[in-house]
């Protein structure tokens, strides 16, 4: 081999870049999976226990439709946001994000409301597991729901301080992705309990 | 490479900026040792935490090792410390033996094996060995740690309470670990048991999240997941199984909080207890178990990969080979992480479920047996005539070949649905997973310490002590956990405070004894190692750059790294980093850093193609010579 050849000629290869994406979005999608696996944990042990039989047969509190509506309508008035944050449209942007608030807020409500519900019908948390596994799964979204909520809350502040514009996305992507899941997450949770109440 | 660090090929451009960030940092005390971000430090703040756990978790095993190997013994000596757990006549207590027993599973499962080895080295070793300058979120990290240490502190002083800590095994099964009536331990030591739990569980998901994100996301220029070292895919797996398992645990322990304080009926239904009809109906025990059990499960792949991890790193470097079946190694690893969630029943074959069921979840447990052996087979076929250097730890890597391959094998047993029912709650299974997971993960745990202590501390720890360490742990281990086997074949219980009152086990008396005082020993023994490291940090001999002519690029770092790991640019990666003994090479290593334009003598074909190519045109020559093709 021609040892000298190679030393006049001082060629690297190059390496490739490996595959990366934003680590904080990235977080947070991993976040999202342990809380589906939370989720998932529940509701399958809704199924298994309800299997067993001795379970307690009651009505779908009506509220819960209200609220699924007023959650997915959150859903849009964020995306609203989002796309008004895009295109530097500052001021549909804080009307969005405010009206996001007060949906997320108005749904938090209704979940409560509903609970008042339940317990007209004599459905209680303590009691059969069917009643108490109605208040795990929806008390247990809403502690979620807060936790989106003040992500909400800080997003609204950041979008009146015009910090949330074209060209500083990340955080309303993230507030967006987290509240369509925790959206996407209460459609689930709420179909799951008309299927098998 | 005979010239060594100063031959690294840096990585240009973004990397500038975030030096300049870094120099800026330079903490006081507490943002240096106690509320670091900084990887490294929180690295060793959970080993140090992990190394506290284990004395403390090894004592209360001894604790109640001479209850077993001495039954009703004066253990009056004990009084100044257990205090009213010592009764009247010197013996001990009991109620506070369950406890003991629960603690130490308790503590060694999660607080040890679990933050201890992974919360150390994945913290150590993903940012050194993928070429980032720190985790994803370094105040998360920190964040993680401080939430194991708030878990610790809470499970620490629930030792101390007038009820006892926890006392329902470390698994907690409901209803005796739901209502308070049913044993002391069940009372406020149960509740703080499930308040450090939650704690623990964030810790470990906010700590799963920064490894998935960093080894995904942060990897240095030409760090593909087919260069990534073992350790680090050990590392991102165990990660992936404890975010996805985790959050079931959590599941599981709200709804059992529930139970208890709320008065729900999850678990509970139609109990009688001291005389007292209980209002609960409708609960279900076994309910508990499935959630248990789904975290219960991937836990012990969740302590055992890392030391996988470090054991391929460790023999591949001592064996000067590159490590057998990369491939395989990597599949066999996602084979095992995939299995881990779909076995978990088999902790259940005897607690009512379905014997159909029973049968496939017996099939797919013993389907893990393949992937396991496949790696078992790749660490031996590494050794096979390997030129081997015996550092301490390499004897704890081949020490956990050994351990992996004798307690796996009684696995195949109590995988049978039909065996477990002799099998199961009894020493035999005790036997089993103290050999093939507690021992194994230990070992990779001490194998870590021993082969990265150069890199953590500048500083060498002492081979000689280092092999006494071993083969005294080494041959302790077996001397405790393989007669423990017969004992349970003869149908010993577990977590029996005394057997001398069955006439079957009286003829184990001796085997007890000789168990509990090779428990002693062995864990006498481990003050050994206390010595070494912590001498070591100060009074070892100095560490040169490469100790072990490693190939990973941890090694390239300074003696001391900074907050930021290199104080230039970050190196880039041109390799696999098994490139050992490689043929016509001038060394018998070749670090990561190395790209192959540098290493003409020793390239194959395909390696000599990829940068061949790039010089084409001025080398086109080369491209013709037939030893090219």
């Amino acid at each position: 081999m021609a040892q000298s050849k190679i030393e006049l000629i001082p060629l690297i290869e190059e390496p490739q870049q490996t595959l990366s994406m934003h680590p904080k979005k990235f977080s947070l999608w991993l976040f999202i999976a342990s809380v589906v696996m939370i989720f998932a944990a529940m509701t399958s042990a809704y199924i298994v226990r309800q299997s067993d039989g001795n379970w307690l047969e009651f009505d779908m509190p009506p509220m819960l439709w209200y609220t699924s509506a007023i959650i997915l309508a959150s859903s849009g008035t964020m995306h609203w946001a989002y796309w008004s944050a895009k295109k530097d449209n500052l001021g549909s942007l804080k009307i969005a994000m405010s009206l996001t608030v007060l949906l997320g807020i108005a749904f938090l409500v209704g979940q409560y409301l509903s609970w008042g519900e339940l317990v007209d019908q004599k459905v209680y948390f303590v009691g059969n597991p069917a009643g108490s596994f109605m208040y795990v799964l929806t008390g247990l979204h809403g502690a979620h729901l807060i936790s989106g909520l003040v992500f909400l809350l800080v997003t609204l502040i950041s979008s009146f301080r015009y910090k949330v514009h074209g060209k500083s996305l990340n955080q309303i992507e993230m507030c967006a992705t987290y509240w369509h899941f925790l959206d996407g997450l209460w459609l689930y949770l709420f179909l799951f309990l008309l299927l098998n109440h | 490479m005979a010239t060594g660090n100063d031959q690294i090929y840096y990585q240009e451009g973004t990397e500038g900026q975030h030096v300049h960030e870094e120099e800026h940092h330079h903490g006081n005390f507490i943002t240096t040792y106690i509320f670091s971000t900084d990887h490294k430090m929180i690295a060793k703040q959970y080993l140090f935490t992990g190394i506290m756990w284990a004395f403390l978790g090894g004592l209360l095993s001894i604790i109640f090792r001479l209850q077993l190997g001495f039954p009703g013994m004066d253990m009056s000596f004990l009084k100044p410390i257990l205090g009213g757990w010592i009764n009247e006549t010197g013996n001990l207590d009991p109620t506070f033996y369950l406890a003991l027993v629960t603690m130490h599973g308790t503590i060694m499962v999660f607080f040890v094996l679990t933050a201890g080895l992974s919360g150390t080295f994945s913290n150590y070793l993903i940012p050194l060995q993928i070429g980032a300058r720190d985790m994803a979120s370094g105040f998360m990290n920190m964040l993680s740690y401080w939430f194991f240490f708030l878990a610790s502190m809470v499970m620490l002083y629930s030792l101390f309470i007038e009820t006892g800590p926890a006392a329902g095994g470390w698994v907690v099964y409901p209803p005796l670990s739901a209502l308070p009536q049913a044993i002391p331990g069940s009372g406020t030591g149960m509740t703080l048991w499930l308040v450090a739990m939650v704690f623990f569980i964030v810790s470990q998901l906010m700590g799963g999240i920064n490894y998935i994100s960093t080894v995904i996301n942060l990897r240095t220029k030409g760090m593909s997941f087919s260069r990534l070292p073992l350790t680090i895919w050990s590392f991102f797996l165990t990660a992936i199984i404890g975010l996805l398992s985790f959050p079931v645990l959590f599941a599981g322990a709200l709804l059992l909080v529930f139970d208890r304080s709320f008065g729900t009926s999850f678990y509970l239904s139609e109990i009688y207890i001291a005389g007292e009809a209980l209002p609960n109906v409708g609960g279900s025990p076994l309910l508990y178990q499935h959630l248990f059990w789904f975290l219960g499960h991937p836990e012990v792949y969740i302590v055992l990969l890392p030391a996988l991890g470090i054991t391929s790193e460790v023999i591949a470097t001592n064996a000067r080979k590159p490590i057998f079946g990369y491939r395989a190694m990597v599949g066999s690893m996602i084979g095992i992480t995939i299995l881990s969630f779909v076995v978990w029943a088999h902790h259940m074959f005897v607690s009512g479920l379905n014997p159909f069921l029973g049968s496939i979840f017996m099939f797919l447990t013993l389907i893990i047996a393949v992937p396991s052996a496949v790696k078992v087979f790749n660490y031996l076929t590494t050794l096979w005539k390997g030129n081997l250097i015996f550092t301490p730890a390499m004897l704890f890597s081949i020490g956990l070949v050994s351990l992996f391959i004798s307690g796996g094998l009684t696995g195949i047993f109590l995988g049978n649905a039909a065996i477990d029912i002799q099998l199961h709650d009894t020493y035999f299974v005790v036997a089993h997973f103290h050999l093939v997971m507690g021992s194994v993960s230990f070992f990779g745990l001490m194998a870590g310490v021993y082969h990265w202590f150069p890199k953590m501390y500048g500083r060498m720890m002492d081979n000689t002590l280092g092999y006494i360490h071993f083969w005294a742990t080494f041959v302790g281990v077996y001397l405790v956990f393989f007669p423990m086997h017969y004992i349970g074949i003869a149908g010993f219980p577990r977590r029996y405070y005394s057997f001398t009152a069955f006439d079957p086990f009286n003829a184990f008396v001796d085997m007890n004894m000789f168990i509990s005082v090779a428990a002693i020993l062995t864990f006498g023994a481990q003050a050994i190692f206390a010595f070494n490291f912590f001498y070591s940090m100060f009074k070892g001999k100095k560490a040169p750059a490469n100790p072990w002519r490693s190939n990973t690029l941890e090694w390239s770092t300074p003696r001391f790294p900074e907050h930021g790991n290199w104080p230039g640019a970050i190196p880039m990666v041109y390799r696999w980093p098994y490139d050992y003994s490689k043929p016509d090479a001038k060394e018998d290593f070749i670090p990561q850093y190395v790209p192959f334009s540098a290493t003409p003598e020793s390239n194959l074909p395909h390696e000599e193609d990829t940068y061949g190519i790039e010089m084409e045109g001025e080398e086109t020559k080369k491209m013709d010579e037939p030893h090219a093709k």
